[in-house]
Formats: C-alpha cells, structure tokens, sequence
C-alpha cells in the first residue's frame, strides 16, 4: 500500500492519505452504494407500482385469487403458500451466503465452498419457482372478458364462487378458409386465430346457464366483515352487461391485457418480479464464477476471503427486495 | 488487504441485548429462527385475514400496516446481520441507510399522492371510463 502513495511529508497528518475513515475496503464500499443506487431502482418500480394502485385503489386486483397455486395441489385454493415457500427458499440461500461469508473468515476453504455451492442451488430453486409462477399467471386458470372501457369481466355462480370459462361455454364450429396463393397475406390481425373461444360462444354459454352472474373489478366493502370483495351483479346486469359492453374473450396474461384486471396489474408483475428474477439470476452467476474462484484456491492464495463477503452482500441484497416484493405484491 | 482481526469483532446481540450470541455462526441460525417466525405471521395473518384489522387508520387497513411494519423488521434484520451493518462504523451507515431511507419516502410519498389525486380526477370526471 505505502509505495503507492507520495511521499508529500504530511503522512501523518489527517490529509496525507492512509485513512480508512469507514474502515471497509474500496471493493465493500463500492458494492454497498452499488447496492443503494439498486435498491432507488426498486424503490422506483415499487413506488410506481403503489401510484397505478391508489390510481385504480376501487379495482385493484385481489393478489390471494390471482396467486393460489401450489406444485401437485391442483384445483385447491392456497393462497400465497407457495410465495411464502419461496421466500424461505431465499432467505435459506441467504443463511448458507452468510454461513460461507464466515467460514471466509476462519480462511476454511471446504466449508466457504460446501456453503456457496448450497447457495447457488437455493437460487437456482428459486429462480425456477419463479418461472413456474410465471406460467401459472401467463396461462391463467378461469378466464374473462373484456369491455369497450378495457374492464375485466369475470364469472361466478349464483353463491359467488368464481367458475371457468370452459365449465359453460361450448366451442362451435372454427371454419378455416384456406388461402390460395394469389390471397396470401403475411400476417392477419383481425381475429386471434388461437382463440379458444369467440365472445358470442361465451354469451350464448352464459345465457344457457342462469345460475352464472358476472362480477367486475369494482372492489367493494363486506358490510359484515370490512373486507374488500369483487361486486358481483346480479342476472339482469350481467346480461345486460355482457350483451352491451362486452368486446372479447381474455384468457391468461399478457403485457397488454390480462384476465385478472387492470393491464398494468399484470406489467408490473411481469417487470418487477422480472427484474428482481433477472437478479437472482445473476446473483447465481456471480456466486458460481466466486465458487470455482475458491475451489481454484485464489482467495487462498489472497489470504483473503473478502470476494465471497462482497458477492454476498449483493446477495443478501437480492434476497432484501424479495422481502419487498413479497410483500407489496402478495400481501398487502 | 483486509486485516481478519477486525472481523472478529462481530457484535453478537440483538433485540438491544436481549438475546446474546456465542459466535457469529450461532447469531446467524438465531436470526434466521427470528425472520422465520416473522415471515410466519405475515403468512397466517395473510391467510386468516382477521375481520378487526380490516378498519383502517391513515388511509391503510391495520393488517396492511402490520405488513409493512413487519417488513421493515424483516429489512433490518438482513442488512443489520446478514449484510453486518451492524458491525461497520456509524458513518458507513449512515451513509447508505440515510441516504436511502430518506430518497425512498420522499419517492412514495410524491407518488402516493399524486396516484390519488388521480384517482379523484377519474373519480369525479364528467365521462365514464365503464363502459
């Protein structure tokens, strides 16, 4: 260290240089104000997330109906179990990164590399969670329709309970006209040629079945319980709103519409939980380059473990906002 | 390089000093005993949804504010332990937990605010947006 700093005869002085005032190294500081300039980006995707929500607080959708899945419990109602495995999944990975971090500095090369290994596996665990959550909100379960406003209709029974689209609508006949050579277009927008089903196929299902109620985004108060619920109108309405309003048939979601309400619900999802995926991802990256680092014996070498504290730090930091994450999009 | 005797000077209590450590690896399986006991609640108390915390005080139901009250205890914990804030010196952290804390109110507020005065506007305009 000395032979790189000047002699200027003030070596001893608060000025001369050598100071270490936070007392961490170059590389620990610049990873935590790394950290907080990325935890002003998350704050800003979640803050945005909290303005569209107070922008449609009386139609938000319900988190614990949207994220009710669990691996081999199809069709059962678990409402955010699965979520909440996660998050131990990650704040386990975070104990293992800590457990290395320490192990780092008892200079134990076997257990700093045992510990780190456990860590890359809790993340890919949950990276892969992720992605099963994703296709679970992609591909939907009930589907709706939507209106000329953009509003999402979903349907219920007479008691309320939520019923798919495919228990009551029958799909007709799909008549494919082939094109012949001179017709032949590149690409045809005008109706979604995958759709399963057309929104008359939908109406007449709907009014085949007069236990079937439709039930909008309006959230409202349970006057018994002071919980917010989803209104549900009555036959008359649903007819009349279904018949009137309604323009096409949504099933799953997409960056532009989604079959649980508000669009921009959806994006957000998309792109926060995205993002915070696309973190881990590189956290498991970083974290397998450091570990190959110590199976090689460079930190050996070093005589100095501060690489794995430093890939920890951003490590716990991934696992900081999933606590964010869980919360704001799955509890609250 | 880092000097390793500063690294032993892991400082082994929490909750104020109620509960002390024998080592480091030790607080470690203590504070992930502590955020999952937290994470727990946060999930029963999301699933049973008790009826008298849906009254609401600032604007936000009681169970939301607990949430948030939680995860912020959750937040401390992992930077305070897991991330050893609590072993570095006063003015790192301040540095970054000021610096932070204060950006991010300052953020929600602004857009809370402003997401309920359009909320308002929607609410009180002249053209329906249900249609």
């Amino acid at each position: 260290m000395d032979s790189t700093v000047a002699t200027t005869g003030t070596e001893d002085q608060v000025w001369g240089g050598g100071n270490q005032p936070l007392k961490a190294s170059y590389g620990k500081l610049m990873m935590w104000f790394f950290i907080l300039s990325d935890a002003l980006t998350f704050s800003g995707f979640l803050a945005a997330y909290g303005f569209s929500r107070f922008k449609f607080i009386e139609e938000w959708p319900i988190a614990d109906e949207v994220f009710n899945h669990f691996p081999f419990l199809h069709g059962t109602d678990a409402p955010m179990f699965y979520v909440a495995l996660m998050t131990f999944i990650l704040i386990g990975s975070s104990v293992t990164m800590v457990l290395a971090v320490d192990a780092g500095h008892h200079m134990n090369k076997k257990k700093v590399s045992f510990y780190l290994l456990l860590t890359v596996i809790g993340g890919l665990i949950f990276v892969g969670s992720q992605a099963w959550e994703w296709a679970n909100f992609i591909s939907g379960e009930y589907g709706a329709v939507k209106t000329k406003g953009g509003k999402i209709l979903q349907f219920t029974d007479a008691e309320g309970e939520r019923v798919a689209l495919d228990e009551f609508v029958v799909v007709g006949e799909r008549s494919v006209e082939a094109l012949s050579n001179s017709e032949g277009v590149w690409y045809q927008s005008d109706e979604p040629y995958n759709a399963t089903y057309t929104i008359d196929e939908v109406r007449k299902g709907f009014q085949a079945n007069p236990d079937l109620r439709i039930r909008t985004q309006q959230l409202i108060v349970n006057e018994e319980t002071g919980a917010s619920e989803k209104l549900v109108l009555s036959r008359e309405e649903s007819l009349f709103k279904l018949n009137n309003q309604a323009v096409g048939v949504v099933e799953g979601a997409n960056l532009t519409e989604n079959e649980y309400g508000a669009p921009l619900f959806a994006d957000f999802f998309f792109f926060i939980t995205g993002f915070h995926g696309f973190h881990v991802f590189s956290g498991v990256i970083f974290n397998l380059i450091i570990f190959f680092n110590v199976l090689l014996g460079t930190y050996e070498k070093r005589k100095s473990y501060e690489m794995v504290e430093k890939v920890g730090l951003y490590w716990h930091f991934v696992d900081l906002v999933w606590v964010f994450v869980f919360t704001f999009f799955y509890l609250v | 390089m880092a000097d390793h005797a500063a690294h032993d000077g892991h400082k082994l209590e929490i909750f104020r000093g109620l509960v002390k450590f024998k080592s480091n690896t030790q607080k470690i399986w203590g504070v992930l005993i502590f955020l999952s006991i937290v994470t727990i609640v946060e999930v029963a108390l999301g699933y049973i949804k008790p009826d008298i915390l849906n009254n609401s005080i600032l604007g936000l139901k009681y169970l939301n504010w607990i949430f948030i009250i939680l995860t912020l205890v959750k937040a401390y914990y992992i930077t305070w332990d897991f991330m050893h804030m609590r072993d570095e010196v006063k003015g790192l952290r301040r540095a970054v937990v000021w610096t932070g804390v204060f950006l991010i109110i300052y953020l929600i507020a602004i857009l809370l605010v402003e997401g309920d005065y359009i909320y308002e506007v929607y609410k009180n305009a002249a053209v329906s947006f249900d249609f």
